[in-house]
């Protein structure tokens, strides 16, 4: 299997379990075991587009247990006998291998998965940004032996990439150092707000410079922080940004 | 820079995110702030170093090893103790 596998370096590997549980989308070539007609083809796929009963193959990394997943397109692009290249969008965890298989069966003829590629992983897809091994590694020799880092700093990405699909809430420098430490987003600290944020929604906490400070839960909807002047907005879950970057600026409770 | 222009190139920064991100939602402001230059930095003026600790590599995974081997692979030339992937990517 080849394709775009997002990897996260030194903190940034904390942000990356995101990304585990997002849609994927994938070209696959099967093989069909005896011709089928394109139009039949075409009609059986369409039957396993929606919610599909999968039960993991034999060699697989987790419990042999019928799930539901959930396809959201399967596109022949090309049909040639006995080759079929699709596209399919799914949920995270459906085993394509199985789905081509599952469709061998219902086409009554047999298939199974020759080839596979991933052309994306929530936010991360087969564009510009995509590098192969042998990009990154001549961008580290050009870094460390020529002394010249412009090949590096294109190759690597900013880690707040890796939230880019979320929604976002931007903060004022006053309220970074407290979130950095674990606080939850209050109110009066956002200066910007993604419109349709719904309440439970996983969302990014940025500072007005663009660095992903935490991830955190909504505990309230956009429609919510803009009605009321004050009350937390964002539970706080997980902080990416250093202790100490910004300056801190709450105060203690007065002890009295 | 001043704290017109970081505010700027940081707000900038974060609609080419949502772009990347295929986010199509609009940003309400709440409350107009600008951002001290004196602290924090802009991402795309992180240096490689500090890439290498709040970076993340869109990589195009050949055929041949696990998605593990390539990340031992990655962590190994880019001399960094931790990495990690976003979901198996593994033989068909």
């Amino acid at each position: 299997m080849s394709g775009v596998l997002p990897v996260a370096l030194g903190s940034a590997t904390k942000l990356i379990g995101l990304i585990m549980l997002s849609t994927k989308e994938y070209v696959a070539v099967a093989q069909l075991h005896e011709p089928v007609e394109e139009a039949r083809l075409r009609e059986v796929i369409k039957e396993f587009i929606g919610r599909i009963y999968q039960r993991p193959p034999l060699r697989s990394s987790v419990k042999r247990a019928l799930r539901v997943k959930t396809v959201y397109e399967i596109e022949l692009l090309e049909y040639e006998f006995p080759y079929a290249l699709l596209r399919i969008k799914c949920e995270h965890g459906t085993y394509v291998r199985k789905l081509i298989h599952d469709i061998g069966l219902i086409l009554g003829v047999g298939a199974h998965m020759r080839e596979l590629r991933r052309i994306r992983t929530g936010p991360f897809k087969e564009d510009s940004t995509l590098v192969t091994m042998h990009e990154l590694s001549e961008a580290v020799y050009l870094y460390r032996n020529e002394n010249d880092d412009s090949a590096l700093r294109k190759t690597i990405l900013p880690a707040e990439y890796i939230v880019s699909h979320m929604r976002k809430v931007v903060v004022v420098d006053g309220a970074v150092s407290a979130i950095s430490h674990g606080a939850d987003l209050a109110i009066p600290g956002i200066s910007m707000i993604h419109e349709n944020i719904r309440r439970g929604e996983r969302v990014a906490i940025f500072s007005l410079k663009g660095e992903i400070v935490a991830v955190g839960r909504a505990l309230m909807s956009t429609e919510e922080v803009l009605e009321r002047r004050k009350g937390i907005a964002v539970k706080t879950r997980r902080v990416i940004m250093k202790r100490g970057t910004y300056p801190r600026s709450w105060r203690r409770k007065q002890s009295k | 820079m001043s704290k017109e222009d970081v505010t700027r190139e940081g707000v900038k920064f974060i609609r080419k995110l949502d772009e990347y991100g295929e986010v199509n939602d609009r940003f309400i402001t709440l409350k107009e702030a600008r951002t001290d230059p004196t602290y924090g930095k802009l991402p795309t003026q992180r240096s490689a170093e500090e890439l290498l600790d709040l970076g993340v590599v869109n990589l195009d995974k050949p055929p041949g090893p696990t998605s593990h081997e390539v990340v031992a692979w990655l962590k190994n030339i880019l001399g960094i103790e931790k990495a990690g992937h976003g979901g198996t990517l593994e033989r068909p």
